[in-house]
């Protein structure tokens, strides 16, 4: 198989973020920030990633970086991976009953998967959208000052603040700003799921998942999230996870693709990455066979 | 002009009409059966309601509002109000066993459900609330009685107990029902914004489930309001007002309606009627506010 073809470093910027402390004190095997260095520019370094729901694996072999304020796609057919590799980032399969994690998953300078690693603190720093949009049964303003007094603010000034801030960064201000009070259900699907963008955002991650986000959407509230992704990027580093082509090919500047094939130690058919390269070296010239045979729909 | 063209033909006309066949006839009778059933389930149901309306409404008006409010008579042929002991000892103990088993139950439900899971420990204290459910509540009294009633003499707090062992395990599962309701995908919103554990519960789950266990707290008062074996041996039988939740023999409607129904005095027997009119309208009280408080936060979501 072809490994992902991670040489290409992009232009790393923000890198003056703030110190990444996941666990307590830092130890020899967790180094202290400032001790980044300039090849480790990736926020997600992936080796040898492999997802196991019980005893079955489900996806193997993933090796790659995620590059900071960019957008990265990871397409590919169904069952191939791609949302399980999305939930390892902010460790979301620590819910799932029987999920576990192997080989190598470091975020910025830690370890995601070390033993003293709290998936809570994590998630502060990675944030996830889901594929259905899923407001809590609460108000508007509620459902994105969910995060925040989750993390401990408890200034009603400041909150006020973050929840302007977070609807208006989420393009939904103009839409609600009058109805803060009223039920997340009442509104339509495209701002529900622009609300849960922005109850993600106002905890001010550094990282940003999309699963699918878009896929419950009709095309003008899809062309509005993208807008959106594009806007974000310069303060977020996006991993959005996307069943349509399309929408890779418009929104990101790397895309991964991740098929299913014959595992060979249990000779069951899963996951894997085929291919991670620049966006258009993967739609206009890509390496692999199985990569070209599925962005020209000839998968199969 | 050719791609429109009809056929000049006029149509055969459509028949679309109901046709007697073997299907109808087994629909119909079918349907016949079913309003048949319905009508031998309710018939008992409105008889009772009937009876108890008709022959306690006689007892409550004759002396209304005393009979709600007086004393029971110590001496049993003699007519006349009330049962005001027997509802306030109703109240005493049903309450007593509300706080008991409605924390213990909510408690136990959210450890079952989201920490316990397919855990040995959480399974077996699922299927012992299910043997409890089924356990009759006699035995429930008899329990009491040994454990508590033997020690500390009748009250109503002993009733509490009886009546808290019954509500428990039915609080405790409609609310892991509840809990389980509440879709996996705002536990994983909640999770997605570095919340604890802890504060999903509290803050996403608890509230998202919180009208279902509600109506399913109340539903269990209602029904705990109206047991009369677990009360036999643990409450005692005062015929005065005793507002002391833990000491002195108290009563209930459900044991004054036992006690003065066996009686052979028709005045007593009349008084066992306004008793039971009374319980009907309390857990009937019961019944309704739980339907509003569904109903009312069904339409907030």
């Amino acid at each position: 198989m072809t490994r992902g073809n991670t040489d290409q470093t992009p232009g790393a910027r923000a890198e003056n973020r703030p110190t990444v402390h996941l666990a307590p004190p830092p130890s020899p095997s967790n180094p202290p920030a400032g001790a980044v260095r300039p090849d480790t520019a990736a926020v997600f370094d992936l080796d040898g990633l492999e997802v196991y729901y019980g005893a079955f694996r489900a996806v193997r072999g993933v090796t790659m970086q995620i590059f900071s304020n960019q957008i990265t796609a990871f397409i590919g057919p169904s069952g191939c991976g791609k949302t399980t590799v999305l939930r390892c980032f902010n460790r979301m399969h620590d819910v799932t009953p029987g999920a576990r994690v192997a080989g190598r998953l470091r975020y910025r300078t830690a370890d995601l998967y070390a033993p003293n690693v709290s998936a809570t603190e994590v998630r502060r720093r990675i944030g996830m959208v889901f594929q259905k949009p899923n407001p809590f049964p609460k108000s508007v303003y509620d459902n994105v000052a969910f995060g925040p007094r989750a993390n401990g603010v408890r200034v009603k000034a400041e909150l006020d603040a973050r929840v302007e801030k977070s609807l208006r960064s989420a393009a939904l201000w103009d839409e609600v700003k009058d109805r803060l009070p009223a039920s997340a259900l009442s509104l339509s699907g495209g701002q529900q799921q622009r609300l849960c963008i922005a109850r993600t955002i106002a905890v001010d991650p550094e990282v940003v998942l999309m699963d699918e986000p878009c896929s419950a959407l009709d095309p003008v509230a899809t062309a509005r999230i993208e807008e959106l992704m594009r806007e974000l990027k310069s303060r977020f580093t996006i991993v959005i996870v996307t069943h349509n082509m399309q929408q890779a090919g418009r929104v990101s500047d790397r895309t991964a693709f991740f098929t299913t094939d014959i595992d060979p130690t249990f000779a069951l058919r899963t996951g894997t990455l085929v291919e991670y390269d620049a966006t258009n070296k993967i739609f206009s010239n890509p390496h692999d066979e199985r990569t070209e045979r599925y962005i020209t729909g000839r998968f199969g | 002009m050719s791609a429109g063209a009809l056929p000049s033909g006029i149509a055969p006309p459509l028949d679309l009409s109901t046709k007697r066949s073997a299907r109808s006839v087994k629909s119909a009778s079918m349907t016949g059966l079913m309003i048949a059933s319905v009508v031998v389930i309710a018939l008992p149901l409105v008889a009772v309601v009937a009876a108890v309306f008709a022959r306690g409404l006689r007892v409550a008006l004759a002396d209304f509002p005393a009979f709600f409010v007086k004393e029971v008579p110590i001496v049993a042929r003699r007519p006349g109000p009330g049962m005001g002991p027997a509802i306030l000892g109703t109240f005493l103990a049903t309450g007593a066993a509300t706080a008991i088993a409605v924390p213990l139950g909510l408690l136990g439900a959210v450890y079952l459900h989201e920490y316990g899971g397919m855990k040995r420990f959480a399974r077996v204290v699922r299927f012992m609330a299910n043997v409890m459910t089924g356990v009759p509540s006699v035995v429930m009294g008899l329990f009491v009685y040994l454990s508590w009633t033997l020690s500390f003499g009748y009250s109503a707090f002993g009733a509490g107990l009886a009546l808290a062992c019954l509500m428990l395990p039915v609080v405790l599962g409609a609310t892991e029902q509840m809990l389980r309701l509440v879709p996996d995908h705002l536990r994983e919103a909640s999770y997605a914004v570095g919340a604890s554990k802890s504060r999903t519960i509290l803050t996403v789950v608890l509230p998202a489930a919180l009208p279902g266990i509600v109506s399913g707290s109340l539903l269990a008062i209602a029904r705990a309001a109206g047991e009369t074996a677990p009360l036999l041996f643990a409450i005692g039988a005062a015929t005065a007002y005793n507002p002391n939740l833990f000491s002195q023999a108290n009563t209930a409607l459900s044991i004054q309606i036992f006690a003065n129904a066996t009686s052979s005095f028709v005045a007593a027997q009349d008084r066992a009627w306004g008793a039971a009119l009374t319980l009907v309208l309390l857990t009937f009280v019961i019944t309704l506010t739980a339907r509003i408080v569904t109903a009312r936060f069904a339409l907030r979501r």
